[in-house]
């Protein structure tokens, strides 16, 4: 009963108080969220995920000078540092940034996601972002550089309280390069949303990894919006173990034609976790082709949601987009909800999607198990095969060999 | 790839301005008052002669309706409805009470005979049809005779209007209405419980086989009128029938709504075969008035090993909102979805499906066809759910669209919610999917892998067409020749 206005919740008359001293430059974002409030399950992009119900509190939002007290997963991989502490630039915790990247911490940046003309939609998880983000990263690859090790850019969370972390990379013309976001610390009462965009020229090669690792009690949501020139490539990979709340949110749009994207991503979850993994592609050129791969694995009571959407626009020719949702559900508590969309204004295209709900297959379990596996192992082995089709278009050696072993792990613990 | 030249012949042929039953019937008619308030509720009920339960159980949703919001999820678009704007009932002068056929005014027989229903029962035996179907026509918003009434008693069936289930089997009634489809399930549903007039009843007794095909034919008539029907089938255990309903409307300039409700009850090991072939007025070439369509459609499979199957050719309408769905309640019960929905014109479809996986061992299939044309938009919603006791539930969605020129859209929103570790759901709109061994053996004997897949398919929904009467099935039967050449998701 819409004509009722319904009473904000706690968390959001939180928000809302907290947004009374907010900067000039931010007050639209903020307005636009103040009156949608928190999504929840009647608007159809979050129906699977009801912020207004999932979120109980509005944690402060956080002062810079957290103390980083966790060590960096990928510690051990050679690659160029930049780390955000609670949404802040920490350049003591940031290495040196080879020619041709620069990076600058700036108080705002334009795209609010206020109008589809952006790169990011209008949405009211990016508005959040957008009205309390104090500090933003805008970081410039110039055109032709290629970077032999990857950009990883850490995001950690220091305590209970709520983060607004907002990138922007602009890669110019022929540029190649890794750029890896990893989400990590966090404590439970911790809220993260982050925002990262990428805006990628003609003729680029890009791979990026989005890893979510926040503490199991943490909430997060993520959102990154990209786009893309002619003639390039984007490689994607997504990695999703952490956070009692999440939503990973992708927005990707081809902008010039004859360009491929291929967007990956393997969600392991447990006890009481949410996750959700909304996606939209957007092919607004002709000639472009795209790849969608998303895999969930999920056990105890755990919640699974993947939305992804292809969009053809009139007159995008000739496009070519496959989108693929797999999930295991290992017990009766646990849930996934699926909704693989596409929606198609032009004639000529070859689009398709396919999705899987199901156990694992017994045949297979009782084929291994003869073969003397006891049962754990024999699930073990199935559940590493198939989250591997996620992982295994990875090009980099030292990060796959990352991820492999925190799967590797999360499956001992599960046998444990 | 784009779409084959014979595929976009055969659309043109159903474009919105070959509409053929666009015809109007000039009679003099009992109207009630233009508008909708209470007194109207009333006036419907005074009308029918209902008993004081069913009118306090329309007002009861009438009321309810009024603190209800459009639902806006579809993607559909038509500016917004004023519901007091049009006629609630309207019924032919002359036809008050037929007793037999000849009763009825010959306008009306001679609409029903223009539109090739067959409404004299000899005229049926003479030999020209294929199988013996009887008919409940119902016109705007009565229904005006109803054949092989006798026959059909024989057998114990009961077939007959829902106002006289009313008088005559008000227990069934009572029972039933509203049990599928609650009273507040949505919007359309709720106003229908308010306002409906006429529609279909039957009942089929336990061990059954209905020895006929049984079928409505709505024809809305009257300008500025809305249709709605109320349908209701029993299915006790162990029976079988088959129904089919079809529907036409003249040409106008403004839009008239439609809002049925259908509630479909199987028992234990009962099968109800139930199938539509919609051509509503489409509205014209430019997009100017036409039929909004918005149905609630639910089958309840409450009985073990029952199945419901739902056959829909969706052709006309200028708004489609329909999901007819099965509630797979009892253990091993089965539910299956074939659609085939083409739209022209300036149509809106947003049509699909719900599967609710609630018992164990269910099953239900999905096959989906969309063609788009002109400047249509076509989409297909369907939910597939397993609940948490529905043990090895398992369900095949296969949803193909194809777009015919530029200017049109196809779009493809299936939901899939499993809270069953042993659930199995595939959805898929590749054709790799479909039974390998069949497809291996079609290749065997040189066929390419898509005239294999071709032939599966159209072979499957073939199979289930091919059993609507020929007067029914001659727009069927045109679609299904459809390559399936370009098509996507």
């Amino acid at each position: 009963m819409s004509n009722i206005t319904p009473l904000k919740t706690e968390a959001e008359q939180a928000m809302i108080a907290q947004g009374a001293s907010i900067a000039a430059d931010r007050k639209p974002a903020f307005a636009r969220f103040a009156d949608s409030g928190l999504p929840h399950r009647r608007i159809e992009a979050y129906h699977y995920t009801d912020l207004r119900a999932l979120l109980k509190n509005a944690p402060p939002p956080a002062q810079a000078g957290g103390k980083v007290t966790i060590a960096s997963p990928l510690a051990d991989i050679d690659a160029y540092k930049i780390t955000l502490v609670d949404g802040h630039y920490e350049a003591s915790l940031s290495s040196t940034l080879p020619q041709g990247v620069k990076l600058q911490s700036v108080s705002t940046l334009a795209d609010d996601g206020a109008d589809e003309k952006g790169v990011l939609s209008p949405d009211p998880v990016i508005a959040l972002n957008a009205a309390f983000s104090e500090s933003a990263l805008d970081i410039e690859i110039a055109a032709k550089t290629e970077l032999t090790k990857p950009i990883v850019i850490r995001i950690v969370t220091t305590g209970a309280h709520a983060s607004y972390p907002r990138v922007r990379v602009n890669v110019g013309d022929a540029a190649k390069a890794f750029i890896v976001e990893t989400h990590e610390g966090g404590v439970s009462g911790s809220l993260i949303d982050s925002v990262f965009e990428l805006r990628l020229g003609d003729h680029v090669e890009i791979d990026h990894l989005r890893l979510n690792l926040v503490d199991q009690s943490a909430t997060v949501l993520t959102t990154f919006g990209g786009a893309m020139g002619r003639e390039s490539v984007y490689r994607g990979h997504n990695f999703v173990m952490g956070g009692a709340l999440s939503r990973h949110q992708i927005f990707f749009r081809f902008e010039g034609e004859q360009s491929k994207a291929d967007i990956s991503s393997a969600s392991l979850l447990n006890r009481k976790q949410h996750a959700d993994s909304t996606l939209v592609v957007d092919h607004a050129v002709p000639e472009c082709q795209s790849r969608e791969f998303f895999a969930h694995v999920l056990d105890d009571e755990s919640t699974g949601v993947f939305q992804g959407k292809i969009i053809v626009r009139p007159g995008a020719q000739q496009t070519d987009g496959k989108m693929m949702s797999r999930a295991i559900v290992l017990e009766d508590g646990a849930t996934m909800n699926n909704k693989p969309e596409l929606e198609i204004f032009a004639d000529d295209v070859a689009c398709g999607h396919g999705a899987t709900v199901g156990a694992l297959d017994e045949d297979s379990l009782f084929y291994l198990r003869a073969r003397g596996l006891p049962k754990t192992e024999a699930e073990a082995l199935m559940l590493r095969a198939f989250v591997g089709e996620a992982l295994e278009k990875f090009e980099h050696d030292g990060l796959r060999d990352t991820l492999e072993s925190l799967a590797e792990a999360w499956l001992k613990a599960r046998s444990a | 790839m784009v779409a084959v030249k014979e595929t976009v012949e055969q659309v043109k042929q159903l474009d919105v301005d070959q509409y053929r039953y666009g015809f109007t019937t000039d009679l003099e008619v009992d109207k009630a008052p233009k508008g909708l308030n209470e007194e109207i509720v009333r006036f419907i009920s005074a009308k029918k002669s209902e008993p004081q339960w069913m009118l306090d159980w329309r007002l009861d949703a009438y009321r309810r309706w009024k603190t209800m919001d459009e639902p806006q999820w579809a993607r559909v678009l038509y500016p917004k409805i004023d519901f007091n704007d049009s006629y609630y009932y309207a019924a032919p002068k002359k036809n008050a009470a037929p007793k037999t056929l000849d009763d009825v005014d010959p306008a009306i027989l001679d609409t029903y005979k223009k539109l090739g229903i067959p409404l004299r029962e000899q005229e049926i035996l003479a030999g020209v049809q294929m199988s013996k179907v009887a008919v409940d026509a119902v016109f705007d918003s009565v229904s005006v005779v109803t054949t092989f009434k006798e026959e059909l008693k024989k057998a114990g069936v009961i077939f007959c209007s829902i106002s006289e289930a009313i008088k005559d089997h008000p227990d069934l009634v009572k029972k039933y209405l509203g049990s599928v489809v609650p009273v507040t399930d949505n919007y359309y549903a709720t106003l229908n419980c308010a306002v409906f007039t006429d529609g279909s009843f039957v009942y089929i007794p336990e061990g059954v086989r209905c020895p006929m095909e049984l079928s409505t034919y709505f024809r809305i008539n009257e300008k500025n009128t809305g249709q709605f029907e109320r349908t209701l089938i029993l299915a006790e255990k162990g029976s079988y029938v088959s129904y089919l309903e079809g529907c036409t409307a003249p040409q106008r300039d403004e839009n008239q709504l439609h809002a049925a409700v259908v509630e479909l009850v199987a028992l234990d090991d009962a099968e109800i075969k139930y199938s539509t072939v919609q051509n509503w007025y489409p509205g014209d070439a430019e997009g100017k008035g036409g039929i909004y369509n918005f149905v609630t459609k639910r089958g309840d499979c409450r009985g073990a090993n029952s199945k419901i199957s739902w056959t829909q050719v969706e052709t006309g309408s200028a708004i489609t909102w329909k999901y007819p769905s099965c509630i797979l309640r009892g253990d091993n019960s089965r539910g299956e979805f074939y659609s085939i929905a083409v739209s022209n014109g300036y149509q809106q479809v947003d049509s699909g499906t719900k599967m609710i996986h609630l018992g164990k061992n269910t099953t239900s299939r999905i096959i989906s066809k969309g063609i788009s044309a002109g400047k249509s938009q076509n989409t297909y919603r369907g939910q597939v759910s397993a609940h948490r006791k529905a043990t090895n539930a398992r369900n095949f969605t296969n949803c193909d669209s194809l777009l015919i020129g530029e200017t049109c859209g196809a779009h493809t929103v299936p939901y899939l919610e499993s809270k069953n570790a042993s659930a199995v759901f595939e959805h898929e709109a590749t054709t790799s999917k479909i039974s390998e061994d069949q497809l291996f053996y079609c290749r065997q004997r040189g066929l390419s892998a898509e005239e294999a897949t071709a032939l599966i398919v159209n072979g499957f929904v073939k199979d289930v067409l091919q059993q609507l009467p020929m007067e029914f099935a001659v727009e069927a039967q045109k679609l299904i020749s459809i390559s399936l050449e370009g098509s996507v998701g």
